[in-house]
């Protein structure tokens, strides 16, 4: 897409706030509650209208949890499970998936290790199959795991000189010096590098189990035929994930911007704020007043001021991006060495008018009317809507979230968001990052 | 993994990175009608939710620029949601918004497209705003100065900051010698900074009529309920011929081109090769579909050849693979990429991907790799038609480029008739050395 495109964590902010629609426009769709005979639970959406099926599931815990000299674990064993597992070798395996148009894929997050499953439904007995033998005896061959392990250290390599992944990383790195979510999910070099079979099998064996596990099918598959599916893909994994504990993480950092040297013609700018996890009582006010804020497509007030009136960036957001144990609020942009400062100004400038003017009704009105309005479009393929059924059981929502969902958004009041808007967004609070050959901006002290 | 790396080595121009609308369609039974003035309608019917995606094509793109205008088309783009006698400049993105709406827009060489997903209560009000942008655009000095800064911003994200982006620039520029396809569809920065506002008008009076513009719409909706609201917006608007695409053609290529960049950002090397190739519009279209096929046997996947032997078996590679379009209007290129492991030079990486092609070439590929390919190909149809807008993008860039209904429909059908012989006689005809451009992305030591 050649215009308009916002950033990936915009767009993971969205979803991890997926919500759903009541009254009016019915979301039309029904989700049923399966559990097998083994215990085994799984959220699904019949749908028989394409021969396909989607799965999605996630085990909590995630990168967060690598141990020790072994940070990029969690995100290996993910680039590992589809590499050959019982009797199938890395090629027999692939090739299988491939003959058959199974796509399975894992991926590692700070706070979990998801997957998703799609097949035509003709072959689902297969693909599930394969899952099960993905996670219940992956073979960790040298071969791959040497093959993989190359890959990933190139992206690191790689990485390493991309301004806008310096940036990220920075700012991570000191939003939480002493906590795990500083530590890149892809990992560290020499930590990747170490890495080994046992560890891989250690990992597989303590991570995937029975009670982390959630599930979210839609498509062309019965209830009781996913019920039989559940036991023989889950069944088999042990019934308690290794005990784990993660700390509260509290954002580090406040006030202090950060210029790293690169010499390129655009400087990368992130920023963060402490902001709220996704249990808060006032995660709604947050996100209908980021919404006017900082994600509203292309009518944010950061996009109106940053792009619409100065024409100083291309792409500029703020969203809210809850993780288990910490909350944030965070945002980008990209602008040339030159307009760094102007932009800067600029940001900080909207920062503190949202915080002590707020929005008016009029704003506060229009946000609700997108953000209940523009909820079917979730439900536009099988994909995005396994996705929901994962994240609203992740976050503890309620099977009867979508049907309550709009009414919350409705319930947000003036004072809500005004009060959400003081609480949050505190300019001289705010970390940045720029990396580039900004003109006049140094690093804080 | 596999598929991030391989991306990253793609290096392709923005046109195909970004915008490679799937072939791989399959059968979306659209309805089809036309407007007395020209204008054709498609409409797929998807009853999954109350909601419609709401697209207009337009019959232009990077390749119909005239010299010294490159970036134009997309410049338009953007400035297309500036305003119109009636709307104030950003009212259109407001209402949308508004309404619960979500747009966008996007350019390639080839077409330019903008579109709504939306309730269908509110389609009929998204049908009349952007049939009021076709013709009523209105544009001052300060906006179009304002949004040129954005577009270089863009182009500096895109391009500049990306040595691997840069790269591809270059490479696309070599290849074609003479077809406006050497172009960015972002544009040459020096050109973006000197289009004026009588260049944009220009275009878009030229351009942007109903002739030359095809609307989609996807989702809850039938023909005959979407027929009368578009003869009402759409049909309103005063008929004018439609504008012919005249661009300059390529000469035959003769010589072999290599073009390399060497640059300290560099931290993974990548080799390319890119050959000019027919499209399903273009030069020898009879190889179209099994050019298709053999860039999937090739190099489509982890289980592709060239993976297999550059990663897999002989371990010299990261990533590697092969890609070619059949959907373009004017001639498509056939592409191959590769990133050498840590130690391998690119001398020993170039020396296998030609025993690799050699191989191909003179060996073709064999029944199984055939079959399995074709049931791949052909099931992806299956998994198009489950989003909303998979098939409004398919069949409008179809349409768009010069393709008909047909093509789409019966791809499934063609690329299951697509015989071993077929694609040997491609191959032979296509992977010549001499109308190919070889590139190589290097560190440059700094010190």
């Amino acid at each position: 897409m050649m215009t308009r495109i916002f950033g990936p964590l915009l767009i993971a902010a969205l979803l991890l706030s997926a919500g759903v629609f009541s009254a009016a426009p019915a979301h039309a769709v029904t989700i049923e509650r399966v559990v097998s005979p083994g215990g085994i639970n799984a959220w699904l959406v019949r749908d028989h209208s394409n021969p396909i099926i989607s799965m999605r599931f996630s085990f909590r815990g995630g990168a967060a949890l690598d141990p020790k000299g072994r940070i990029g674990l969690a995100n290996m064993a993910a680039s590992m499970l589809d590499e050959g597992a019982g009797d199938l070798d890395s090629r027999t395996f692939q090739q299988r998936l491939e003959d058959l148009v199974i796509t399975l894929r894992f991926r590692a997050g700070r706070d979990s290790l998801s997957g998703r499953l799609v097949t035509l439904a003709e072959n689902g007995d297969t693909a599930f199959a394969m899952l099960a033998l993905a996670m219940s005896k992956p073979r960790f061959d040298a071969e791959p795991v040497e093959r993989i392990r190359s890959q990933i250290l190139a992206k690191i390599r790689q990485d390493s000189e991309q301004p806008g992944a310096i940036a990220g990383e920075t700012l991570f790195k000191t939003l939480f010096p002493s906590h795990p979510y500083g530590r890149p999910t892809d990992g560290l070099k020499d930590d990747v590098a170490a890495i080994t079979q046992a560890d891989l099998k250690a990992f597989t064996a303590g991570r995937l189990a029975k009670d982390n596990l959630i599930i979210g099918v839609v498509g062309d598959i019965k209830a009781d035929t996913l019920a039989t599916l559940l036991d023989s893909t889950f069944g088999g994994l042990p019934a308690k994930a290794r005990s784990w504990t993660l700390p509260e993480a509290d954002p580090q950092g406040a006030g202090r911007t950060i210029v790293i040297k690169k010499r390129v013609p655009q400087s990368s700018i992130v920023f963060a704020e402490k902001g709220l996890k996704r249990s808060d009582p006032d995660f709604y006010a947050a996100y209908v007043m980021n919404h006017v804020f900082g994600s509203g497509g292309f009518t944010s007030r950061l996009y109106s001021t940053i792009r619409e009136k100065h024409g100083l960036a291309y792409s500029v957001y703020a969203g809210l991006h809850p993780l288990d144990r910490a909350g944030l609020i965070f945002g980008a942009a990209g602008t040339a060495n030159v307009s760094v400062a102007e932009t800067l100004r600029l940001l900080r400038q909207e920062w503190a008018k949202m915080a002590k003017d707020g929005m008016s009704e009029k704003e506060l009105a229009d946000a609700k009317t997108y953000l209940t309005g523009s909820y079917p479009m979730r439900f536009t393929s099988s994909g995005s809507i396994a996705a929901m059924l994962v994240g609203i059981q992740r976050d503890n929502l309620g099977i009867d979230y979508m049907d309550r969902r709009n009414g919350l958004i409705e319930a947000v009041s003036l004072g809500d968001v005004n009060r959400a808007a003081k609480d949050l967004l505190r300019a001289n609070k705010l970390t940045i990052v720029v990396v580039g050959d900004p003109k006049d901006v140094t690093s804080s002290n | 993994m596999k598929r991030a790396l391989q991306i990253l080595a793609l290096a392709l121009p923005l046109s195909i990175a970004c915008l490679s609308a799937p072939t791989q369609a399959g059968v979306f039974n659209p309805d089809t009608f036309s407007l007395s003035n020209g204008m054709r309608v498609v409409v797929v019917e998807n009853h999954r939710v109350p909601v419609v995606t709401h697209m207009v094509w337009y019959n232009v793109g990077a390749a119909d620029e005239g010299q010294g205008e490159t970036g134009i088309a997309h410049f338009l783009e953007h400035l297309m949601f500036k305003g119109t006698n009636k709307r104030a400049p950003g009212e259109f993105s407001k209402i949308v918004a508004r309404n619960g709406g979500q747009e966008n827009a996007f350019t390639s060489s080839d077409y330019t497209a903008y579109f709504q997903t939306v309730a269908v209560d509110r389609l009929e009000l998204f049908m009349e705003m952007e049939a009021d942008r076709m013709t009523n655009l209105v544009l001052t000095e300060k906006v179009l100065e304002t949004e040129k800064e954005v577009v270089l911003e863009e182009r500096r994200s895109r391009t500049d900051n990306n040595p691997g982006a840069i790269l591809g620039e270059q490479v696309t520029a070599a290849l074609y010698l003479n077809h406006p396809y050497r172009r960015p569809v972002i544009g040459w920065a020096h050109e973006i900074k000197a289009l004026s506002l009588n260049n944009v008008m220009a275009f878009y009076k030229k351009w942007y009529a109903p002739a030359n513009a095809i609307l989609v719409v996807a989702g809850d909706i039938t023909a005959a309920k979407l027929k009368p609201l578009a003869e009402k917006y759409y049909g309103a608007i005063p008929a004018k011929p439609a504008t012919p695409r005249a661009r300059p053609t390529e000469p035959p290529q003769s010589a072999g081109r290599t073009v390399t960049l060497k640059d300290a950002r560099v931290r993974q090397p990548a080799w390319g090769r890119n050959y000019l190739a027919p499209s399903l519009l273009s030069g020898e279209t009879q190889h179209a579909y099994a050019l298709e096929v053999l860039a999937d046997i090739f190099g489509g996947g982890p289980s592709s050849r060239l993976y297999r032997a550059l990663v897999v078996d002989n371990q010299i590679a990261l990533s590697a693979g092969s890609q070619y379009s059949a959907d373009d209007r004017g001639p498509s290129r056939f592409g191959i990429h590769a990133s050498p492991k840590p130690g391998v030079s690119m001398a020993t990486l170039e020396a296998k991907i030609e025993e690799e092609l050699a191989k191909l070439i003179d060996g073709g590929v064999t029944a199984s790799e055939l079959a399995r390919a074709k049931k791949r190909m052909q099931a992806s149809a299956v998994f198009a038609r489950d989003s909303l807008s998979g098939g409004a993008r398919t069949l409008g860039a179809a349409l768009a480029i010069g393709l008909k209904i047909e093509d789409v429909e019966a791809w499934p059908e063609r690329i299951g008739a697509v015989t071993a012989e077929q694609i040997s006689a491609a191959a032979k005809a296509v992977l010549k050395e001499g109308r190919s451009v070889t590139s190589y992305l290097l560190t440059k030591k700094t010190g």
